[in-house]
């Protein structure tokens, strides 16, 4: 399909705060975006607002705080999607578009069931959590990632294994936890089925503690995706590394993109998958 | 009308930063001989019916749908008249 031909929906509730700007992303880059509440996809808004998962070719829900995290974040956002939406999701995944959750939305997936989704395309009960930082409080600091991801995850096709990209981690709840008892049998399965995309590492490429693993997540990991790889999570924000002004370096390194930081290559990963694949 | 109390409370080995930071302010504060704190949450929920043993199987289905992730959470269950 062509760039501009590709509709993204950008889905929100109260307390979402990344809306705009991924939005914004998107049309730059060449597709069709709109931000929608998930009210008109739900049907509770007025005949002219109403819109339907088939109206869009990507996914994306952005970071924030649904529903003030309240129960635990994410939750809201998910039970609400679970309770009008599971049919026409579980469409959309197994369709093979692309579903992009970023911090907020890695914890909705989560919670949704439609990450890892080791056991269904969307699990009845979550398998994972993000669950509160070891440090107890919000970390808000640029983080460094290694693309782990051989190829599976279409929102990292463009890039090579093995590089380092700085995402801003900023969350409160990014521990992502497998249940104990069956944690190294899982932890394997994701590793096997290629669903790690990113792991925090430092300054040389290692797998660090804190601060350089903000939250004490099992693994270090940043960020996974399903099987089929169209289903993708990630803790920190790529939207704001999308330009290079936007890192928090860039007056004192030079080289590179000029333009551009780390984080526009997801987008634009995702919008090539769709134009060869739809 | 019944209300149900339910408690949902991390397993054990899940960390508690919550709870682990309330524990040093308390020391901070000069509280003295403190074992341990453990942070919970309790959801107080009144329901239309009047048979308890109703109420306690809503209750679960609760935890299970939304209140309690089962990767880090137990809950227990009360039922006050």
């Amino acid at each position: 399909m062509r760039r501009s031909s590709i509709r993204v929906g950008v889905v929100f509730i109260e307390g979402t705060n990344c809306e705009d700007e991924s939005v914004a992303f998107f049309r730059h880059l060449g597709a069709q975006a709109e931000r929608v509440h998930l009210k008109q996809l739900t049907g509770d808004v007025p005949a002219e607002l109403r819109r339907d998962l088939d109206d869009y070719d990507l996914l994306m829900i952005p970071g924030g705080f649904a529903a003030g995290d309240y129960v635990r974040a994410g939750t809201i956002f998910a039970a609400r999607l679970r309770s009008k939406l599971s049919k026409d999701l579980i469409a959309f995944v197994r369709s093979g578009k692309p579903v992009f959750g970023v911090c907020n939305g890695f914890q909705v997936l989560v919670e949704a069931g439609l990450l890892p989704a080791l056991g269904a395309t969307m699990t009845a009960a979550p398998e994972a959590v993000l669950a509160t930082n070891d440090s107890g409080h919000y970390e808000c600091r640029p983080s460094l990632l290694k693309l782990e991801n051989g190829g599976s995850c279409v929102f990292t096709r463009g890039m090579k294994p093995g590089r380092v990209v700085t995402f801003i981690s900023a969350h409160a709840e990014g521990k992502f936890l497998l249940p104990q008892n069956r944690e190294k049998k899982m932890l394997k399965e994701l590793v096997d089925n290629d669903q790690v995309v990113f792991r925090f590492v430092d300054d040389r490429g290692r797998y660090a503690g804190y601060p350089w693993n903000p939250s004490g997540t099992t693994y270090n990991i940043a960020a996974i995706c399903n099987r089929e790889g169209n289903v993708f999570g990630v803790q920190p924000h790529p939207e704001r590394c999308f330009f290079r002004h936007l890192e928090p370096s860039w007056t004192r390194e030079s080289g590179g993109d000029s333009q551009y930081g780390d984080g526009k290559a997801l987008f634009e990963s995702s919008l090539q998958y769709l134009e060869k694949r739809f | 009308m019944v209300r149900v109390r339910v408690e949902v409370h991390l397993r054990k080995g899940v960390t508690d930063p919550e709870g682990d930071n309330v524990q040093k302010a308390l020391t901070l504060l000069g509280f003295k001989g403190i074992g341990g704190v453990h942070s919970a949450k309790l959801f107080l929920i009144d329901l239309a019916t009047k048979d308890t043993k109703v109420a306690r199987k809503e209750a679960e289905e609760m935890c299970r749908r939304l209140l309690a992730n089962p990767v880090i959470h137990e809950y227990s269950i009360a039922v006050e008249k």
